[in-house]
C-alpha cells in the first residue's frame, strides 16, 4: 500500500482496513493478523500498528478477546453504520469536485443517472 | 534506555558531533536523518562503544558503554568487515564466535528471506547480496539495540521491501532500532521517531505521527526544511 506521508499512517491503514470490512473482504467474527504481523503486512511501525486497533476497537468495529487476538465485529449494524459513513463521504467528495467544475448537485445528479 | 549527554567528537580541526543529548527509548523505530558528512556514523559509533568522545558521555541503561554494553547493542557500520575468502556461512560462524545471542536458526531464517545461499562466497557477492549479509547477520543477534548504518544503501526496490519487513519483525517493545540514512523515503513508515542531525548537531527528535496529524508535514517535509537545497533521496 502506498502511503500519503503528509497525513498519518495509522489513519490510512485504518481506512484499508475498514474499507476489507464494508466491502466484505474481510467478514465478521473474521480473525484480524497480530499487531506485529500487521506492521510486517503494511510496512509499517509496530506502534503504529497498535495504534490501528486501537482505533478500530474505539470505534466498535473491532473487538479484541484476551489472548486470542483481534476479530471483526459480529455487530452488523456497525458494519451498515461505517457503510453508510463512507458512502455520505464518497458523495460530499464527488459533489466538492464537480462543485468545483462548476456543476450544480441537480446537474450533478443528472450526469450520474446519464452514465452507463 | 540509550542516553547521549552533551556528546563531542573532534576530529582535528573538524566538530564532527557537537554536544548531542539524546535519549532512546525502548519500542521504538528511530531514523537517523542528515546529509552525508552530518555526523551520524561518527554518533552511532560513539553510541555503540567503538570509539571514545572527545567530551560527553554515552549511558546504556545508566552506565558508560563499552565492552558490557556492545553485548546487548548490534552495531552495523557502512564498511564491509568480513574476509574476501569467507563463505556466507564462515561469516554466520564468525559471528556466532563473536556474540552469545547470535542464533544460527535466526540467521538461517534471514538468509531464506533474503535470497541468500550459504555457499556464496562473500568476495563473488554483488553489493546489492552484501548488503544484505551484512543486516541478516546483525539481526541474527538477539540485542536489546540495533544500529543499522544506511541499511538501504545500494539494495535495490524490490529487496528494500525484504529488509523492511525483516527489520519490522524484529521492532519490540524491549528494543531499541535506529536506523541512519539519507534515502528519507524508505524510513518514513516503519520509523514512528525522526533524529535530524545537521553539522554535528541535534535539530530535532520528534515524534512522526504527531507531526503529520498536527502539521500535515511528512519527515521528507520536515527534511527539506531543515537541510534546505540539499537533494533528498540520492543515492551514494
Amino acid at each position: 500500500m502506498q502511503f500519503d506521508s503528509t497525513r498519518p499512517i495509522w489513519l490510512q491503514v485504518m481506512g484499508d482496513i475498514e474499507s476489507s470490512i464494508v466491502t466484505g473482504v474481510r467478514v465478521p467474527g473474521e480473525k484480524l493478523p497480530g499487531g506485529r504481523e500487521l506492521a510486517v503486512i503494511y510496512g509499517i511501525n509496530p506502534n503504529t500498528a497498535a495504534r490501528v486497533y486501537q482505533e478500530l476497537e474505539k470505534s466498535g468495529l473491532c473487538e479484541t478477546r484476551r489472548g486470542m487476538g483481534t476479530f471483526v465485529t459480529e455487530d452488523a449494524e456497525c458494519i451498515a453504520a461505517l457503510r453508510a459513513e463512507l458512502a455520505r463521504q464518497a458523495v460530499r467528495e464527488f459533489i466538492n469536485k464537480a462543485g468545483s467544475l462548476g456543476l450544480s448537485k441537480e446537474e450533478a445528479a443528472k450526469m450520474i443517472l446519464e452514465e452507463e | 534506555m540509550l542516553e547521549s549527554k552533551e556528546l563531542t567528537k573532534v576530529f582535528g580541526s573538524v566538530t564532527a558531533v557537537d554536544h548531542v543529548s539524546l535519549n532512546l527509548e525502548p519500542g521504538h523505530v528511530y531514523a537517523m536523518l542528515g546529509p552525508n558528512g552530518s555526523g551520524k556514523t561518527t554518533w552511532m559509533k560513539m553510541a555503540a562503544g567503538l570509539i571514545k568522545p572527545t567530551s560527553g558521555k554515552v549511558l546504556y541503561n545508566g552506565q558508560p558503554v563499552g565492552i558490557e554494553s556492545r553485548r546487548h547493542i548490534a552495531y552495523m557500520s557502512t564498511e564491509p568487515y568480513f574476509y574476501p575468502w569467507m563463505s556466507i556461512k564462515d561469516v554466520g560462524r564468525y559471528y556466532q564466535d563473536f556474540f552469545q545471542d547470535f542464533s544460527m536458526d535466526r540467521f538461517h531464517d534471514l538468509l531464506n528471506k533474503m535470497e541468500l545461499k550459504e555457499e556464496m562466497k562473500t568476495k563473488t557477492l554483488s553489493s546489492g547480496m552484501m548488503a544484505k549479509l551484512k543486516i541478516a547477520v546483525t539481526m541474527a543477534r538477539d540485542a536489546k539495540v540495533y544500529m543499522l548504518d544506511e541499511p538501504f544503501n545500494g539494495i535495490d526496490l524490490l529487496a528494500r521491501d525484504e529488509i523492511r519487513a525483516c527489520i519490522l519483525q524484529f521492532a519490540a517493545e524491549d528494543k531499541i532500532l535506529l536506523l541512519s540514512s539519507h534515502l528519507v523515503e524508505e524510513m518514513e513508515a516503519i520509523a514512528d521517531s525522526a533524529v535530524f542531525i545537521k553539522e554535528g548537531r541535534l535539530i530535532e527528535c520528534v515524534d512522526l505521527e504527531t507531526m503529520r496529524q498536527e502539521n500535515g508535514v511528512s519527515m521528507a517535509d520536515r527534511y527539506r526544511q531543515i537541510y534546505g537545497h540539499v537533494e533528498v533521496g540520492t543515492n551514494a
